[in-house]
């Protein structure tokens, strides 16, 4: 269980200055146990449009193995600005990441999608292992991933 | 500077590197085992045809894959379940569970990381590191072992563990090289120290249709299936996307709705190289290779184990000398002859002397003798004990051949001093032997030979005086020997013999001193010893050790001598003065010239008095039930008859195969090498069939049985000069 309360960097474009327009939100994802070494996860925001906004976090502290994680490696060019002071360790089958953000409120009920790209050494990449509109109805509803991914849930 | 290179890295790595190529060697067979157990595929069938195959068996397959060993997987998507199999190139059809192996997935990560994560990669680089150090410092040491390069693969000699180290390292050096330093590549890429990431994959716009076959898409159906690494599918519901396929050559995006390839790009030369070390190290895609650097890994424990022998033996055979300068830089060469050590001391100090006055000094055994690699040599001094019968002590072994096979006697002057004991009619003779040799070569001398009577520190200083006026230096050499490091052994028991007869002697049994892990585990000191090897004690306010051969091995689970009193003996009256439960201090000396070759040729063992020590352990170790023949030489059969009772029980047990007895007190007095001669038949044919002669006790007990042993020999056109030279008649007289 991993727990990280620092406010996000404000060099993303999903962070805003003013406090009173962010709120904290807990993300918990929890992994199978797929039997496999750990996952390399990044969860990713994209726009109404389908276009990458900005990423919240990066597990996985290998640069090498970032072109598995495809749709965001894709979306990013594996650009390392992108995850600069946003990324932790690798998450282990079976295991739960938990993180807090302040994210900007105008993020939510306005189309953007939350998205986890997933990769396991040896195994099936899996991008786009989970993807979930950004609702307010939808906090705190868990939803499945495609492969990796047993829960994804946000909480505000 | 190489030996350095050499032992450091093994001895704190051993445990790492043992991990490390065992489980490297574990991990070579699974590359193997899927290469055997994978389908073939038809090399002439391109990708196209494969995946078309595959598509028509798994319509939601998503991605193919084909492992360097040939086997190719499928992955799919069914439903929202994922799901992969090993897939039959020839059908399509999927044949087998693709979920990775759970034990070479645990094995793959304790062989690279020891489940520590990046701590524990850069702890196995380390290892590789030490590996490819060893390695290269190895092949230098072999090199120079076997006497250059051509003679890499010459007969070797010297102690078992030496032999069996560089046995291995011949066989396995290049495995190991090749594995270590393929090891620091990957980890070296893994950090992402290399260049080696992808280029990037330009790609023209995707036409946004889809629904192109697979056999419609000319970069599919012009690549052959053994060049694939993988070919992902389009998402389902995305138009957008692409077909991207990867071969051993590049990466392409394929348009899913015109089949044509949108863009390409060639592997760098750098991924190219990663992909060879990955293959070399791993054995993926050269399975065969992987095995055999596997085997090789597997000596790696072997001659980690050795090392540690062959390192604690040099270690235990002489003192380290601080700052020994190379064999090339320097220009005094002191060359030491020794057995027991302590001439090592007297080296030591000699150095530590002249490296004082400015001399660059290089101290080696005399038997590494090599003129050719100390060409900076101004000076060359040789310091010689002796031992048995005028001797070369252990460290000097082979240097008179090696003098003799020299074409001319280096330019630099010698002086040769020799250690002895003037208690030994002999004295100083190797010493004494080396000096004529040099002579006889033409090799300048200078100093005239000189000598140490038992380990004199006076007599050492005042050898220094002469020496420093005759290299124009003050020399005061200030020798302090150090004490060898003693073990406390308790008495037991006691049996006391000979009274009566003005020789005072007992059977004295000590308990088996207890011993730490690491003593055992290298069977150091008390750990391990056989009958005939030496205790020496150091009595108080001498420097002097004396010496009592074991009348036990340690497996017999006690340490025994048999000690006569001499009228005024320091040691022997204090010996046979202890009362069991008083402790002695003593430490042991292995004397392996006195130990039977195995086999089952005949031993014939001859002693008097004490002697039959050693004799006695043989024959109660002698398990084996091998002919053993005992001649002892007593003074009456009621006072001295040492092991008496024993003897007969052994007898009975078959472990004595016979005894004869000389008194020279009482009825029939007769001495011991009478008895022999009364045998010289029985002797003779025994002798002749190939049996050993082991003598023990009182020097002039030892001469008349080689003077009587001589004639009984002569008519056979043998010696027992000769059997010496061949290792059949050994002696340890005192
Ligand atoms: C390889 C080897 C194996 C041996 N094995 C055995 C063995 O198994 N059993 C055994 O008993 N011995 C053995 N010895 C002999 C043993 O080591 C000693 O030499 C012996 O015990 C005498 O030692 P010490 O200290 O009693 O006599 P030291 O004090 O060294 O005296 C040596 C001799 O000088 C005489 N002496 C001493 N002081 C004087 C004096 N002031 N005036 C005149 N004479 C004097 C003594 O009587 C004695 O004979 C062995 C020796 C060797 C080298
Ligand atoms: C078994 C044995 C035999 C020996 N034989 C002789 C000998 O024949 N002549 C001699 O002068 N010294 C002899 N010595 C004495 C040693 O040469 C002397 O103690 C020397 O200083 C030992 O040096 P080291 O400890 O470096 O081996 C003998 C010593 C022992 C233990």
């Amino acid at each position: 269980m991993k727990k990280i309360l620092a406010a996000l960097a404000l060099t993303t474009a999903l962070t805003l200055p003013g406090v009173a327009l962010a709120r904290p939100v807990t993300l918990t994802t929890t992994l199978k146990s797929y039997g496999g070494d750990g996952a390399y996860l990044a969860i990713y925001v994209t726009d109404a449009q389908g276009a990458y906004a900005g990423t919240l976090w990066m597990a996985g502290g290998k640069a090498k193995y970032y072109e598995h994680l495809a749709d965001w490696y894709r979306a990013t060019g594996g650009n390392a600005s992108e995850i600069n002071g946003i990324t932790g360790a690798s998450v282990g089958a079976g295991r739960t990441l938990e993180i807090t953000l302040d994210l900007a409120d105008a993020l939510f009920d306005a189309g953007y999608t939350l998205h986890v790209d997933a990769a396991v050494e040896d195994m099936r990449d899996s991008p786009n292992d989970v993807s979930v509109p950004l609702t307010s109805t939808n906090a705190g509803q868990a939803v499945q991933g495609r492969r990796y991914v047993a829960s994804l849930t946000y909480a505000m | 500077m190489t030996r350095l290179l050499h032992r450091w890295p093994g001895v704190v790595g051993l445990a790492l590197l043992a991990l490390l190529a065992v489980s490297g060697a574990a991990l070579s067979i699974f590359p193997a085992a899927e290469r055997l157990s994978s389908p073939r595929t038809d090399p002439t069938a391109s990708i196209a045809e494969v995946a078309s195959r595959i598509q028509s068996a798994i319509p939601g397959v998503e991605q193919i894959r084909r492992s360097p060993s040939g086997r190719i997987t499928a992955f799919w998507f069914d439903n929202g379940t994922p799901g992969s199999a090993v897939i039959d190139p020839a059908t399509g059809q999927a044949i087998g569970s693709a979920d990775p192996n759970q034990i070479e997935r645990w094995m793959t990560n304790l062989h690279r990381s020891l489940f520590l994560d990046d701590t524990g990669r850069l702890v196995s680089a380390a290892g590789a590191a030490s590996m490819l150090l060893l390695s290269i410092s190895g092949i230098l040491l072999v090199a120079r072992r076997t006497g250059g390069w051509r003679r890499w693969f010459a007969p070797l000699r010297g102690p078992l563990a030496g032999r069996i180290h560089v046995e291995l390292a011949r066989a396995a050096v290049l495995g190991l090289l090749l594995s270590s330093a393929t090891a620091l590549w990957m980890t070296a890429s893994t950090f992402s120290l290399l260049p080696d990431g992808p280029a990037a994959l330009d790609q023209s716009a995707a036409s946004g249709k889809k629904g192109a076959a697979l056999s419609a898409m000319p970069l599919l159906a012009a690549t052959p299936i053994d060049d694939l690494r993988e070919l992902t599918f389009p998402y389902p519901d995305d138009a957008t996307d692409v077909f991207t396929l990867k071969t051993d050559s590049g990466t392409g995006a394929i348009d899913q709705g015109t089949g044509q390839t949108l863009g390409w790009v060639d592997l760098t030369a750098w991924e190219r190289a990663t992909e060879t070390v990955y293959m070399l190290h791993t054995g993926r895609g050269a399975s065969l290779l992987g095995l055999l650097l596997g085997v090789m890994a597997l000596a790696v424990p072997a001659m980690g184990i050795t090392g540690l022998v062959v390192w604690a033996a040099a270690r235990r055979g002489r003192p380290s000398i601080k700052g020994n300068a190379s064999p090339s830089g320097a220009d005094v060469v002191v060359l030491v002859g020794s057995e027991g050590g302590s001439t090592w001391g007297f080296a030591a100090t000699l150095q530590a002397a002249l490296t004082k006055a400015g001399r660059r000094v290089h101290v080696a055994p005399m038997s590494a003798f090599a003129p050719g690699r100390t060409r900076a040599a101004t000076h060359y001094i040789v310091l010689a004990a002796t031992y048995g019968d005028g001797d070369a002590p252990a460290s000097a072994k082979g240097f008179l051949d090696r003098l003799s096979a020299l074409r001319a006697a280096p330019s630099a002057p010698v002086a040769v001093l020799g250690f002895g004991d003037r208690n030994f009619p002999r004295f100083c003779a190797y010493a004494e032997a080396v000096d004529t040799a040099a002579r006889t070569k033409g090799w300048n001398t200078l100093l005239p030979f000189d000598t140490i009577d038992r380990q004199s520190p006076q007599e050492f200083a005042r050898w220094g005086r002469t020496l420093g006026q005759a290299l124009g230096i003050p020399l005061e050499l200030d020798h302090q020997p150090v004490a060898p490091r003693t073990t406390g052994l308790t008495l037991v028991s006691r049996r006391d013999y000979g009274q009566e007869v003005q020789a005072s002697t007992a059977i004295l049994r000590f308990a088996l001193p207890r011993l730490g892990f690491l003593q055992r585990l290298m069977g150091r000191g008390f750990a391990r010893f056989e009958a005939g090897d030496l205790i020496g004690i150091l009595p108080q306010g001498s420097t002097v050790p004396r010496f009592y051969s074991l009348a036990s091995g340690s497996r017999d689970g006690f340490v025994e001598i048999v000690v006569r009193k001499h009228a005024g003996g320091v040691c022997s009256g204090m010996l046979t003065g202890l009362q069991p439960g008083q402790p002695v201090e003593a430490f042991l000396r292995r004397n392996p010239t006195f130990h039977p070759p195995r086999g089952r040729k005949p031993l014939i063992l001859i002693g008097a008095g004490t002697g039959i020590g050693p004799l006695a352990g043989l024959v109660r170790a002698n398990d084996r039930l091998r002919p053993m023949h005992l001649f002892f030489g007593m003074r009456h059969r009621d006072s001295d008859f040492l092991y008496g009772a024993e003897l007969a029980h052994w007898a009975s047990e078959g472990r004595l195969a016979s005894l004869a007895t000389a008194c020279s007190r009482g009825e029939h007095p007769r001495y011991v090498q009478q008895v022999i001669a009364r045998e010289s038949a029985a002797l003779a044919a025994a002798i002749g069939a190939g049996a050993h002669v082991m003598v023990c006790g009182g020097r002039e007990m030892a001469s008349g049985v080689a003077e009587t042993l001589a004639a009984i020999l002569e008519p056979m056109g043998l010696s027992p000069a000769r059997l010496k030279a061949e290792g059949r008649y050994v002696e340890d007289v005192y």
